[in-house]
């Protein structure tokens, strides 16, 4: 039988009363590459979405990325510099009930001594026809650092991810 | 249990190369992923081509962002291959191209494929489409072409396979 290539690492639910964050922590150096897959939604009230802030080692420098973002009516461009990666747009508090963000993000080669580039794709929901209810994103992070990854920390910022947000954390192996 | 992401051939470049092929591949799988991390040498058009078809069989849709300009819608038809997206020549920065092509090995359709780019580089882009390429023929063979310049050593191109058995 060949070695399995996409392995379940370790995943996060989170329980009554929210979470601040969500993390993954003593990331194994053992696969090529890393696929986060979330599915959140922020306490924020008031808003139909919130970011969430994506960080490696807890290490605040050194992120950058480009970003697509569709509304359902227009679409932007642009860019971001600072201490983590921002454009992850989470379903918030004024969204229809029990909808939930639903994120992807590839870091191929997180164990290496390169510039840590991350793919990401996501997209917000409220079950809404309106503008801005639903956003669709896609990124280009870019983790300008040497050290391999070993955690990974989603936080929610100034709010909570509320309960049944999950987050799921698999190794893909070339080998 | 069955195993159903596999990897089929991994190839990380030790010398610069202008094309990086893959042939004799499988029929076995359902979907093909492809991963593509890495850059190159100098900035030219690069192309995604099958069973080594360079005639004009190639079209595909892309949204594209660039970080200042608007989102870029852009069609491209009768290509000779599948156009990829500006691929870093930034030596700090590595593109990532992730490939899904689904139901490669039918012999009925055409064959199209869904394509993710990233990169954070100077010039480079954010996006995504679809392509299609206008043959019936089983995928067997993968060839990343360079316009100009080579694929920079350390850049990996991985295959793997996705079974629905």
């Amino acid at each position: 039988m060949m070695a399995a290539t996409y392995t379940l690492i370790s995943s996060v639910t989170v329980g009554s009363g929210g979470a601040a964050n969500i993390e993954f922590t003593s990331i194994p150096a053992t696969y090529t590459d890393l696929l986060v897959k979330l599915s959140g939604r922020s306490s924020r009230s008031g808003a139909v979405a919130e970011e969430f802030l994506l960080t490696f080692n807890n290490n605040t420098s050194g992120y950058s990325e480009r970003w697509l973002r569709g509304t359902g009516v227009s679409a932007g461009t642009s860019t971001f510099s600072g201490s983590s990666i921002q454009q992850l747009g989470q379903t918030g508090a004024a969204a229809t009930a029990n909808t939930f963000a639903n994120w992807e993000f590839y870091i191929p080669n997180y164990a290496g001594s390169n510039n840590k580039p991350i793919s990401l794709d996501g997209v917000t929901e409220s079950n809404s026809a309106t503008e801005g209810h639903a956003l669709a994103y896609l990124s280009a992070g870019l983790w300008s650092n040497s050290a391999a990854i070993t955690s990974i920390k989603l936080s929610a910022g100034s709010y909570l991810a509320v309960e049944h947000s999950t987050a799921y954390l698999y190794g893909i192996s070339n080998a | 249990m069955a195993s159903t992401y596999e990897k089929i051939a991994t190839t990380t470049l030790g010398t610069a190369a202008g094309t990086v092929t893959f042939s004799s591949i499988s029929g076995a799988y359902t979907d093909l992923v492809v991963v593509f991390v890495g850059k190159l040498s100098a900035a030219a058009t690069c192309f995604l081509r099958y069973n080594n078809d360079s005639g004009s069989n190639y079209s595909q849709i892309n949204v594209i962002g660039d970080g200042s300009t608007g989102a870029i819608n852009q069609i491209r038809a009768n290509q000779t291959g599948f156009r990829l997206y500006d691929v870093s020549v930034s030596s700090n920065n590595i593109n990532i191209l992730i490939f899904n092509i689904n139901n490669y090995s039918n012999t009925t359709t055409y064959k199209t494929t869904l394509h993710r780019c990233s990169d954070t580089g100077g010039t480079s882009e954010v996006g995504m489409g679809v392509s299609s390429w206008r043959d019936t023929s089983a995928i067997n063979r993968l060839d990343f072409v360079t316009g100009a310049g080579t694929w920079s050593v350390g850049s990996t191109f991985t295959i793997y396979g996705i079974l629905a058995a």
